[in-house]
């Protein structure tokens, strides 16, 4: 590919839930690794599947396919785990699988569509990457889930900066 | 700086620890100005100040810090003359002491950040100092800061030459610290005249004498014309490790009879022995006593048992930073995890086989807890340090509202964890300002209701149910509840019509923006008061609560976990979870009869436990898990008790065993959980979550009879849920 080249190009990892194909900016993800029960926690919304312990510390795992909607994953050991570290702070997303690392610089990147509403917040997406029939959904890694990990007290939406946003 | 090479360096570490002895210093001499009231005060208080000020003096000395040296000579020269009862104590004059204190606190910050302090500073401070001063001191010690304090007594209407008795008990090895007790008897012959005998009934036969150290002991008397300060001035270096009695003679007394006999029999018969030395005859008057700084004045050194050492050299410290003390706890807790999981593995071995193995657990899991122990009193600190700066706010305080309150303090010695006592300051200081600015009526309001015009504000500290719990108590008019009530409607806060409890109504001052205070004062602001304390302290993984009786007073109980790092719990199964049960909050735990289950009014489970009914509360519900144990009957009620007393029932599948575990936060990297104090890991690796048992029992309210999964828990109101 081209973009490989390109100075400016950024790499994203790229992960299937359900049909769909998703990519985080790789500077965000610390690592990924196979799913392992969690502990359940109470009264929180379904996307929220509990803790796990990753090398003594404690974070808490979200189901990407329960957030955008769908049913609570049924998960399996061949399930993964993409490990994101942001603001010193570190979540785990379940995903169904990983599918690749993109370079894709800046040009090639699509402002996302008005998606407002249905469970998906302008604010979750980056852009839309399209290459030979294939479409990769770029998510903010920093918004997504961002109002779930935040303090109760301090819960209320507040302005950050996309990562890495190209100017 | 590198280039100028390590001797600036050594200085340079020298320096850092003058400085971090001046703040402590400070803080005791304010502590001592602030016990000084007018009339009566305590001779060993005025001391203790001048001491503190003194040695902050010398070391400014050292350092060649002239600002201070001179400022300080000012503020001792005053304390001087109070311990010489020259200067009346007055109420303005511990003022101005209090306000010279800050002036000297701020001379040392400029001497540290190697700035030049503001010209006015000093000036306005020793302004200050002298007009409280001035009348009783004489102008020689006013008219120059410099002046020796020797002139102060030498014009004091006293007899211009007073007898001191003397008894000097030097640690054997003061030698090695470079004293030397001839100088200092030529530095007292220099003051007046010197009588002193020498004792050395302690010095053992010449094939044992060690010539490092020093066996002898001085008694005798000394009439001069100085201060008890210059004569002090005298013993500085050795005070500490030392047993020095300067006891002040009746003018033209006879000093020889108040004296013991300065020589004493030749060594007692059996060589090498130390013979105990004859008790030391009564001096007239309170003797003035030094032992170590540690040693409380009731408890004064004496040398009787014959062995000075032991008794002087008590309370030993080194200055650690909190940072190594931080990585030994870290270690320490990863220690704990991996133990836990040795254990977990050797667990599944043929019982009767391994013996010595399982017996090495056994006792590793002690020194575990040993050292758990250990580690965590070395970050253990007693509250008294956070109560200490709370005369000072109260005394401001009623200044400024023009209220009488005294503070009374207990449970100053309960200790607790570093980070806890960091955490306690702000809550505290909110909670007194409150009490004083809403909490008393004025002193013309309470003597027409019959109160003491003198309000009573009671600050008390304890352990209790592993847990640290304070309390701050005020006499004053209690919460108007009405008026509570209005504003909560008024606000919104508070459907009309509805009648809530008393206990209710009290809870809603912790409403954020919420005051009944027409005056908006500098003092506690606009209600932004009391919120930010809860929130605060829950952030803490603790609890605030009011208890108010109308026109008898409030009391604002504030509990804490007494260490952030392990505690000991109960580990619980329910379904293919674990939960760990602070062991503090366990009650007991048993299993249900049919016949003790009963549902109230449709409202609640309750199960009958020794004669009374608590509530049960089905974690597997709660927390929503799949596969456990329905039938209570055939599960296990662990009854827990929360900070408040209240009791509680949690049904589990199983006990798994008692174990101490490691206190891992959700909040850096998720966020507080209702009923859920924190998360620890267990020996196979996974999480398990620490119940909070207050938080359990609020989730089990909400939930209802079903005790089913609430919808979703909304993030940011919890507490208005309430």
């Amino acid at each position: 590919m081209a973009a490989a080249t390109d100075p400016a190009a950024e790499q994203f990892v790229s992960f299937t839930v359900g049909g769909g194909e998703y990519g985080v900016n790789i500077l965000a993800v610390r690592e990924i690794r196979g799913w392992t029960p969690e502990s359940r926690l109470p009264n929180l919304p379904d996307y929220v599947r509990g803790v796990i312990n990753l090398r003594g510390t404690v974070i808490p795992i979200f189901d990407l396919r329960a957030r955008f909607g769908g049913a609570p994953t049924q998960p399996t050991r061949r399930h993964v785990v993409v490990v994101i570290e942001l603001r010193r702070r570190i979540r785990g997303i379940l995903v169904d699988a990983i599918s690749d690392i993109l370079a894709i610089s800046p040009d090639q990147i699509l402002p996302p569509p008005d998606v407002e509403g249905g469970g998906i917040q302008r604010q979750w997406l980056y852009g839309l990457f399209v290459a030979g029939g294939r479409m990769v959904t770029l998510l903010d890694a920093e918004h997504l889930f961002a109002a779930d990990t935040a303090d109760e007290a301090t819960a209320a939406p507040r302005p950050i900066l996309a990562l890495d946003q190209p100017s | 700086m590198a280039v100028e090479g390590s001797r600036v360096d050594n200085l340079g570490q020298f320096k850092q620890t003058y400085f971090d002895e001046c703040a402590e210093l400070l803080a005791i001499a304010e502590a001592g100005l602030l016990r000084l009231a007018p009339g009566t005060f305590d001779l060993e208080e005025v001391n203790t100040v001048f001491r503190a000020v003194h040695s902050i003096k010398g070391g400014a000395g050292a350092f060649g810090f002239s600002d201070l040296v001179t400022f300080a000579h000012e503020y001792e020269a005053v304390m001087d003359a109070i311990r010489a009862h020259t200067v009346p104590v007055s109420y303005g004059l511990v003022e101005a002491l209090i306000h010279a204190n800050d002036a000297l606190g701020r001379l040392i910050d400029h001497a540290r950040a190697g700035t030049a302090p503001p010209p006015d500073l000093i000036a306005a401070a020793v302004t200050a100092l002298r007009a409280d001063s001035g009348h009783g001191l004489p102008a020689a010690v006013i008219a120059s800061g410099r002046a020796p304090a020797v002139a102060s007594t030498a014009a004091a209407p006293e007899s211009p030459r007073r007898s001191f008795a003397l008894r000097f008990e030097p640690n054997p090895d003061l030698l090695l610290s470079g004293n030397e007790p001839s100088f200092m008897f030529r530095a007292l012959a220099r003051l007046g005249k010197l009588e002193l005998g020498c004792q050395f009934d302690a010095l053992p036969a010449l094939t044992e004498l060690d010539g490092e150290k020093l066996y002898l002991k001085w008694a005798g008397t000394l009439q001069t014309a100085a201060s008890l300060a210059e004569i002090e001035e005298v013993f500085e270096f050795v005070a500490d490790d030392s047993v020095i009695e300067i006891t002040p003679l009746a003018a033209g007394g006879a000093p020889a009879a108040a004296v013991p006999a300065p020589a004493t029999p030749m060594r007692s018969a059996a060589p090498g022995t130390v013979a105990p030395p004859g008790p030391p005859a009564k001096p007239p008057g309170p003797p003035v006593l030094y032992g170590s700084r540690d040693e409380p004045p009731a408890t004064p050194v004496q040398a009787e048992t014959g062995e000075p050492v032991q008794a002087a050299s008590g309370g030993q410290s080194i200055r650690v930073d909190l940072d190594k003390v931080e990585r030994l706890v870290n270690l320490v807790g990863e220690m704990v995890i991996t133990q836990s999981m040795i254990a977990e593995h050797l667990r599944h071995l043929p019982p009767g086989q391994h013996r010595e193995m399982l017996t090495g657990l056994e006792q590793l899991t002690q020194h575990t807890r040993d050292l758990r122990e250990c580690v965590m009193a070395i970050r253990a600190q007693p509250v008294g340090s956070v109560f200490q700066r709370i005369p000072r706010l109260v005394r401001e305080l009623s200044a400024e509202t023009g209220k009488d309150v005294v503070l009374v303090t207990s449970g100053e010695h309960t200790e607790v964890d570093k980070t806890v006592v960091e955490n306690l300051i702000d809550p505290l200081t909110h909670m007194i300002r409150n009490a004083v600015a809403h909490g008393f009526e004025p002193p013309d309001e309470r003597e027409a209701l019959g109160k003491p015009r003198t309000g009573t504000l009671h600050l008390s500290a304890r352990h209790r149910s592993g847990r640290i719990v304070i309390e701050v108590a005020d006499d004053g008019r209690g919460i108007d509840r009405r008026r509570v009530l209005e504003r909560a409607v008024e606000r919104g806060l508070v459907p009309p019509g509805v009648q809530p409890g008393d206990a209710e109504v009290d809870d809603l001052i912790f409403l954020p923006g919420f005051t009944t205070s027409e005056m908006v004062s500098s003092l506690s602001g606009r209600g932004v008061g009391m919120d930010v304390v809860r929130r605060n302290v829950v952030a803490l993984g603790g609890r605030i609560g009011v208890h108010s009786i109308p026109g008898e007073g409030t009391r604002f109980v504030l509990s804490l976990p007494l260490t952030l790092a392990v505690l000991d719990g109960m580990v619980v199964s329910v379904g293919a979870e674990r939960f760990v049960v602070p062991i503090t909050n366990i009650v007991e735990s048993l299993r249900p009869r049919p016949a003790d289950l009963r549902r109230l009014v449709n409202l609640c489970d309750v199960i009958q436990f020794r004669g009374q009914f608590v509530r049960l509360a089905r974690l597997h519900r709660l927390f929503d898990i799949p596969d456990a144990v329905e039938d209570p009957t055939r599960a296990l009620v662990v009854v827990v008790e929360a900070e408040d007393g209240a009791q509680l029932g949690v049904l589990v599948d199983d006990i798994q065993g008692q174990q101490q575990v490691v206190i891992k936060s959700l909040e850096p990297n998720f966020r507080r959980i209702t009923g859920v104090a924190a998360a620890t890991i267990l020996g196979d690796g996974r999480v398990a979550l620490i119940l909070d048992v207050a938080g359990v029992h609020e989730l089990s309210r909400r939930a209802g009879p079903g005790g089913g999964r609430l919808a979703v828990e909304p993030p940011s109101q919890t507490e208005a849920a309430a």
